[in-house]
């Protein structure tokens, strides 16, 4: 590490401050980064790990503090010049034009504007050598819009070295990514750290830091908390430094499985595009039990989701509720039946991103008493229910008048969370209930989901990540190419035995056996 | 089949392409605020502003092109109001675009009234005249067709081809298109979404003036109201219609023109002395709801079209 001590700063920042209203997103933050060395900038959602990176690159002016690159300082706001100066950033969202091909993406900018055509040629050979490079491949002539996301990612990369990056700043880039494009960008950054980059790698994901950085600066609240060596730390180390406090993982008492409040035989639903329907699908949702669906994402689980949430209905089979057989299955059907709805997009189809608190804690009921009455709104009383819930679920926001884009990913699952949960509904349709959250928003949401499942719900959890769906399900089935696998209670199959269902085998013997 | 010997004659296709004419300019001008990602409502207005500015030049005395460049001139500072107004501020683009139409047709208006206020039928000006092209004029139905109208009209065949050269291969049409896909790319380049869309918004504003000029300096060679009637609106059409490219929108001037010009001839057959005048007039803008139908089902709007870009918002 005393190389690394000596090596050339070719990015530091000093004591940056900036807030927003009354949020201060980052507080006196200070860090040194130096010639071939990946740093780790860890933090909760929310803790200003992006603020910062955007004041670097100048979509932010700081409200105090100065950035040098190679020992220049940075003129604030100014995109271009940090730029020029070397920096390159990927953009946690992309910024990608997807009706342009990757080379027109790539170039865009990198010229003078006016100019009598460009050199495609030249400019595609230097991406094709800097995809070889950096083990990025990815077609010039592509069009983005139909990359993949780790295309895609691959794609702003090489825009970064498209214009000589020397240091890479990216922001939660495996957020989106299978375990495999992750290892893919870890060789890529290795790669560019062999040539003299130097990358900030900014994450919330433990396992992630420790296994590609060399030092991890920690943030919470804006702060700058800790700064540790990797080589002299752990996950345990790191994820207190990150909460704040111990973090331990929810207890799963033992509970018995009640009368079955949701009944599935034989549904199926129609393909979509190129996402499977389910095939003849037969499952119960019982009370005081959670059922975790695993699957590899894509293989049925937004029709299930969809069909129990009632936005699809299947086109055989049939769905019974305890006491009834529901006629016409809708999405305000499924919501008087007592279904909470945890939507795998909270961005998309759980929020209205531009209403604010308020108006989205009573999205699923504005129309019942008692926010509404004879017609009329009463918005006095979901004025206290947002409170309410605000309070009870700790969603962090400067009021219930905030506009919910404002929030963090957590805070608004929180909402999204108290918004169903405080109807005591029987079933929950949790599809993806933690994507993208820290850990104490996973703790926290898990916790709840436990919460109800003690109080007699009956819970459908559908997630991608094992480790999860293992930790709390009571049965396990897993989900490919819109089958059900049958069920295996907890502690049956290990995640190796399970992972061979996700792949698909173990179907047509099932139906061997059953013939 | 008297309809059969109208589409055969020359006489029909010239006045087809000059028909079009003034509709190309303008689509091309529209077409380029869209591709930047504005919507540029004004059309109509600042068509009527490049109509009276163009003439009300040369009836003053100056050359016809002073007369093209002074409408150009003046249909960009109406685009550069536009752009200020929806670009930086962010208003929205249909109330500025209405807006604009608004103040530009009365402030036309009323400017006509100030120069020439006792006047009660409009003067006449000595316009652009036919420049029949040597030899290609001489081609049967094509050659009067294509190469026997004013220097206006190659203008606007001209622009067609060099919109699409910028638009696809030059540094500036990428990133005009890009502001249009994605304006957080462009920023994210270091490039200036402010100035591409404002750029873009003046340049566009300045084609619809001169395809406003075409109607008092190519074709009617005098000021009247509401002589631009619509023809703005058609053109916002027509970009849809042409699937926001050069090539495809030039097309669809062509056919919306060839429509016009037909019906023109049709009221004059004996079918028109039995059917209501009014049914042809109705005809063009009936086939071009229609065809815009069948034609933009796959089209591609730029993903940014009408998204105000507001650096620093998440």
């Amino acid at each position: 590490m005393a190389k690394q001590s000596e090596a050339q700063v070719v990015l530091r920042l000093d004591r940056i401050t900036k807030t927003f209203g009354a949020l201060v997103a980052n507080d006196a933050v200070s860090l040194d980064l130096h010639k071939g060395e990946v740093i780790a900038l860890l933090g909760e959602n929310g803790a200003g790990k992006t603020t910062l990176m955007n004041i670097l690159f100048g979509h932010y002016t700081a409200d105090t503090g100065s950035v040098e690159v190679f020992g220049q300082e940075l003129p604030p706001g100014n995109p271009r010049a940090a730029l020029a100066a070397g920096v390159g950033m990927v953009h946690q969202h992309f910024t990608l034009a997807d009706n342009m091909t990757v080379l027109e993406n790539i170039v865009l900018g990198t010229q003078p504007l006016w100019r009598l055509g460009f050199d495609r040629s030249a400019a595609r050979a230097r991406i094709i050598k800097l995809s070889g490079d950096f083990g990025l491949t990815v077609h010039p002539d592509a069009r983005v819009g139909a990359l993949s996301v780790g295309e895609r990612q691959r794609v702003e990369i090489l825009k970064a070295l498209y214009r000589d990056a020397r240091i890479l700043i990216l922001d939660e880039p495996t957020a989106v990514l299978t375990p495999q494009e992750t290892d893919d960008l870890f060789a890529t950054m290795r790669k560019a750290v062999d040539l003299g980059l130097s990358v900030v790698f900014i994450s919330h994901k433990l396992h992630e830091v420790m296994a590609i950085s060399s030092r991890v600066l920690v943030l919470r609240h804006g702060r700058l908390v800790a700064e540790v060596l990797t080589e002299g730390t752990d996950r345990h180390v790191l994820a207190t430094l990150m909460v704040g406090e111990e973090v331990t993982p929810p207890k799963v008492a033992d509970s018995t499985a009640g009368p079955a409040l949701m009944r599935l035989q034989n549904v199926s639903t129609a393909d979509q595009g190129s996402a499977p329907g389910l095939k003849s699908l037969s499952l119960d949702l019982r009370a005081g039990q959670i059922i975790g669906l695993a699957g590899v994402s894509g293989n049925g689980q937004s029709a299930l989701a969809d069909m129990i949430g009632g936005l699809t209905t299947p086109l055989s089979g049939t769905i019974a509720l305890e006491n009834s057989e529901p006629v016409n299955w809708t999405p305000r059907a499924a919501v008087s039946a007592g279904i909470a709805r945890i939507p795998e997009d909270r961005h998309k189809t759980g929020t209205i991103a531009d209403f604010d608190l308020t108006e989205n804690a009573i999205l699923e009921n504005y129309s019942e008493a008692p926010y509404s009455r004879k017609g009329w709104m009463n918005w006095q009383k979901a004025e206290d229910f947002s409170k309410h819930i605000i309070d009870t679920y700790d969603v962090r926001c400067p009021g219930p008048q905030t506009r919910i884009r404002l929030l963090s990913g957590g805070n608004m699952q929180k909402l999204i969370l108290g918004r169903v949960l405080e109807q005591s509904p029987s079933i929950i349709l949790a599809n993806q209930p933690v994507r993208g959250l820290d850990i104490g928003a996973v703790s926290y949401v898990h916790s709840r989901l436990l919460d109800a499942r003690a109080g007699g719900a009956a819970v459908l959890l559908i997630s991608e990540d094992l480790e999860e769906i293992m930790a709390l399900s009571d049965v396990i089935h897993v989900i490919s190419e819109g089958r059900l696998s049958p069920g295996f209670p907890r502690g049956s199959k290990t995640a190796a035995e399970l992972g061979v269902w996700m792949a698909g085998h173990g179907f047509d013997e099932e139906a061997t056996n059953a013939a | 089949m008297e309809i059969l010997d109208i589409l055969i004659s020359a006489s029909f296709w010239t006045a087809a392409i000059r028909i079009a004419s003034p509709l190309i300019f303008a689509t091309m001008g529209e077409l380029i605020c869209e591709r930047a990602g504005v919507l540029n409502l004004g059309i109509e207005g600042i068509m009527v502003v490049g109509a009276f500015a163009g003439w009300m030049t040369v009836y003053s005395g100056y050359g016809l092109w002073t007369g093209v460049g002074v409408a150009m001139l003046s249909g960009m500072l109406f685009g550069l109001m536009h752009g200020i107004l929806t670009v930086p501020f962010g208003l929205s683009q249909h109330v500025v675009g209405l807006g604009i139409t608004l103040l530009a047709t009365s402030l036309t208006y009323f400017s006509y009234r100030l120069a020439l206020p006792e006047v009660t039928s409009p003067p006449k000006i000595e316009a652009f005249q036919p420049l029949p092209i040597p030899i290609l004029s001489e081609i049967p139905v094509i050659g009067p067709a294509l190469f026997t109208q004013t220097p206006l009209t190659y203008l606007a065949f001209v622009l067609v081809l060099v919109l699409s050269l910028v638009l696809y291969r030059t540094p500036v049409g990428l990133a005009l298109r890009a502001a249009g896909e994605n304006p957080s790319a462009v920023d994210a380049q270091g490039l200036s979404v402010s100035g591409i869309r404002i750029g873009a918004v003046m340049v566009g504003s300045g084609l619809m003036a001169v395809g406003g000029a075409f109607l008092t300096m190519s074709a009617f060679n005098s000021f009247f109201f509401e002589m631009v009637n619509g023809r703005g609106w058609i053109c916002i059409a027509l970009v849809v219609f042409g699937a926001w490219k050069p090539s495809k929108a030039l097309l669809g001037a062509i056919l919306f023109a060839a429509f016009d010009a037909l019906q023109i001839r049709i009221q004059q057959t004996p079918l028109g002395a039995n059917v209501p005048y009014q049914v042809f007039l109705m005809m063009p803008y009936l086939l071009s709801i229609l065809a815009l139908v069948v034609m933009s089902r796959r089209a591609e709007v730029p993903a940014a079209l009408m998204v105000a870009f507001n650096k620093g918002e998440r």
